[in-house]
């Protein structure tokens, strides 16, 4: 006679030469499996505990702030990141923009038929890690599954929610001219890295991404700042943005269109590291159109800047913030920018995609 | 047109195979279209070929005329 | 970056922008054609004009391959990859230029055509190997400087006996570009386009080398300033050229002489003869047929020439009519002279070939020069 059968035994998800397959998605016991070993294990909290589909929170005093972003990003894993803790990072951040205290995430799993579990746990480890050091719980998820050649591995969404003290008005319309315009480090990082994971553009170098959650030195930021600010709307921080797609460049030119200003700015303090330098001089590419994932643009009232930039400086991801330019009256919205050269150019919006360029 | 930079070479290999470096950054390249490239010699480097040698002789004597165009007399 | 950053030098140009003011006759203008679309991004990017005396004037020649590639070249290309179905490789330049039908390569890789971007000749060779049961077709462009490897590829591929490899040759030549403009109506006749000189290609002459430019030294008595790639080299030359301008001389001077010698590099110059031979003539888009401007493979070599391979006609496909893209790659108007620039012509969704390519005349002006213009009328 056989031995008994466990009551409730499952074979255990086999992390190691498992794949997605199409049952993972239906709804079933293998969703469940995978959810309950995979995610909420990695995961861990109360919320994903309870088992729902849904997470009852409790949010700190304040205005609430929410922002999603999607994650498409190829290759999946790169010198400094992967997409797991880049989508953990980029929600955080668009939260922190607003100078709000990031606090809970959802995510969203699109995943491909035959994708490896063994990457898939190496990316939600990924995010757990993220998350904890960000101190956000991700509460609560989803997952879907396509057919194969109808995904790119995996496709994650993050939604996130947090707090930022009330009255405090921090976006894109509020730049006034003769703030200054601070930038919290090396631009091109993140973008170069992933150029050079690319098969036809591949070169060798020590470049890594800069994915990293902001939300910590946006703090170190609003504090010298705080007192002022909540007496005087014109005082301290009008603006924070994160130039990830599309680069500095871009994100200066939305703010300007948005505030209805002009900028100039000065080539010199920008910071750039000599290898991303060298790397678009190879492909032809300018630093200022390059995706950063860890860096932030803050707009500061002209009198506050400086203790706001030293405030960066003494955060470890701002040590090598600088000023970079003012904001300008200018009916027409350029961004200008007096260059190393000498002479001045227009910083303009990027027109489709930075490609590298023979020409 | 044509986007080229001058490259050092830092590492010959097989045939005409070589690695050039650039600020910190180095690609595998090819060599056909040049000769006598030693490592250390400075290429202009196009679409990954190697155009022609770089003459630092000519190099410090081109920037000597800039500095001089500066301080001409009037 | 050696050899990069002591010629961006800002010290230096402050100096040579002095010497040039000093030098310019005060009631005289100067007119210099930069031929090379690489001097035009520099003279953007690094604002030259800004350090120049008002009296210099600085025009936009077709040096540009991208620019001057007809549409019914593209469309061949788009045509290969969504008809004839192979792997199309292009370097990143050609993607969105817009073809008829409203396409591109980028748009008709959305419609699920094979477009492979490639950095170098040498990566659709390997694509090739790699996918040994597909067909691979490199759609090459570029003037003298890009052809070596162009022609190092089909040499490899034949020594290889690969079979699923083949080209679309579009390789044009610099000195029938300059020929064309200068025998153009408003330069040679009626004068209504005066050039006093041209700022020389760089990294074509590094190929060719600056023999070439005596014939149009001579023939046109036009000097001719080989540059650098670098914004010192091109202010230095313009200070060159603006001297040969005083002195009433008309010689081939070269500034660029770190890379360019008289006769340039004869071992490429002999593998582009090997591969490559002329055609009798060639469609530029915005300055119609030339004659002996372009190259095709040679009868050798005809496994590799995608043109025979697929038995592939060009067809001619006429430009919008509000586009001034002809007028303006001979230098002849402004991009602010278009009825469509700027408004329904923009970088975004180019109607033109000057607009498609950074390096073109409208796109730069676009980028760079707009905000002047707009400064001037304010003032």
């Amino acid at each position: 006679m056989n031995a008994p059968i466990k009551p409730g035994y499952v074979r255990p998800l086999d992390l190691k030469h498992g794949r997605i397959d199409m049952t993972h998605g239906g709804g079933g016991r293998a969703m469940k499996q995978l959810i309950e070993q995979l995610f909420a294990s990695a995961f861990d909290n109360e919320w994903l505990a309870q088992g729902n589909d849904m997470a009852r929170v409790v949010l700190p005093p304040g205005r609430v702030v929410m922002a999603t972003d999607s994650h498409v990003i190829t290759p999946l894993f790169f010198p400094g990141g992967d997409i797991g803790c880049l989508s953990v990072h980029g929600t955080v951040n668009d939260v922190a923009m607003a100078g709000a205290v990031p606090v809970y995430l959802a995510a969203g799993f699109i995943l491909e038929e035959g994708f490896p579990l063994a990457s898939l746990k190496r990316i939600v480890d990924s995010m757990a890690r993220a998350a904890r050091e960000a101190n956000v719980a991700i509460v609560t998820g989803d997952t879907k599954v396509v057919e194969q050649g109808k995904g790119d591995g995996v496709f994650i969404t993050t939604t996130g929610i947090g707090v930022v003290e009330d009255g405090f008005v921090i976006g894109g319309e509020r730049a006034r001219a003769g703030d200054a315009i601070l930038l919290s480090g090396f631009i091109g990082d993140h973008g170069m890295t992933i150029m050079s994971t690319r098969e036809s553009l591949a070169f060798g170098a020590d470049l890594q991404s800069d994915t990293a959650a902001l939300h910590g030195l946006v703090a170190a930021m609003l504090d010298p700042v705080r007192e002022a600010m909540r007496g005087d709307a014109s005082r301290g921080i009008h603006v924070l943005r994160d130039p990830t797609r599309g680069g500095l460049a871009t994100t200066l030119n939305e703010i300007a269109g948005q505030s209805g200003v002009g900028m100039l700015i000065e080539e010199s303090a920008i910071p750039v590291r000599p290898q991303v330098e060298a790397a678009c001089e190879f492909l032809g590419l300018d630093p200022l159109y390059v995706a950063n994932e860890g860096k932030l643009v803050a707009f500061v009232a002209a009198e506050d800047a400086d203790r706001v930039l030293v405030a960066m400086r003494g955060h470890p991801l701002g040590r090598d913030a600088a000023r970079i330019g003012t904001v300008t009256e200018a009916p027409h919205h350029f961004v200008q920018m007096a260059t190393r050269f000498g002479g001045r150019r227009v910083v303009d919006w990027l027109t489709g995609e930075q490609l590298p360029r023979i020409c | 047109m044509c986007l080229a930079v001058p490259v050092r070479v830092v590492e010959l290999g097989a045939g005409d195979a070589a690695i050039v470096d650039l600020g910190g950054i180095r690609k595998e390249v090819s060599l056909a279209l040049v000769e006598d490239v030693a490592v250390g010699d400075y290429v202009i480097l196009h679409v990954g070929y190697a155009l022609t040698k770089l003459d630092p002789v000519e190099a410090e004597r081109t920037l000597a005329l800039f500095a001089e165009a500066g301080v001409l007399p009037q | 970056m050696k050899y990069i950053d002591e010629f961006r030098d800002g010290e230096l140009a402050r100096g040579i922008a002095a010497q040039i003011a000093r030098e310019i006759r005060p009631d005289r203008r100067y007119q210099f054609m930069e031929f090379c679309g690489g001097h035009t991004h520099a003279i953007s990017r690094y604002g030259i004009t800004d350090l120049l005396p008002p009296q210099i004037k600085l025009i936009h020649g077709p040096g540009c391959p991208v620019c001057v590639l007809p549409i019914g070249r593209v469309d061949l290309a788009i045509r290969l990859a969504l008809e004839h179905k192979v792997w199309l490789a292009t370097y990143g330049d050609c993607l969105r230029v817009p073809a008829s039908d409203g396409l591109s390569l980028l748009k008709a890789k959305a419609r699920g055509a094979k477009v492979a971007m490639v950095y170098s000749a040498a990566d659709a060779l390997d694509l090739a190997r790699r996918q040994p049961e597909a067909q691979v077709v490199f759609f090459a462009i570029g003037f003298e400087t890009t052809t070596p490897p162009t022609a190092l590829v089909i040499r490899k591929a034949a020594a290889e006996g690969i079979t699923n490899f083949s080209v679309v040759c579009n390789h044009v030549l610099t000195p029938s570009a300059i020929t064309s403009i200068l025998e153009s109506p408003e330069v040679r006749q009626l004068g209504t386009v005066p050039l006093d000189g041209f700022i020389g290609p760089a990294h074509v002459s590094t190929v060719i080398g600056s023999r070439p430019y005596e014939h149009f030294a001579q023939e046109y008595a036009k000097p001719v300033v080989i540059a650098g790639f670098e914004p010192l080299d091109v202010m230095q030359a313009i200070l060159m050229l603006v001297r040969q301008v005083n002195d009433g001389r008309a010689e081939v001077e070269n500034e660029f002489t770190r890379a360019v010698t008289r006769d340039g590099n004869l071992k490429a110059q002999a593998l582009v003869s090997e591969v490559f031979e002329l055609r009798r003539s060639f469609e530029w888009r915005g300055l119609g047929e030339v004659p002996y401007s372009a190259l095709q493979i040679r009868g050798e070599y005809a496994a590799f020439d995608a043109e025979k391979k697929f038995a592939l006609e060009t067809r001619k496909v006429l430009d919008n009519k509000a586009c001034e893209c002809g007028a303006i790659l001979r230098g002849v108007k402004h991009p602010r002279d278009c009825r469509i620039f700027g408004t329904v012509c923009t970088p975004e969704n180019p109607i033109g070939s000057c607009m498609v390519s950074s390096e073109g005349a409208c796109a730069a002006h676009y980028t760079y020069g707009r905000f002047r213009e707009i400064a001037v009328q304010a003032a």
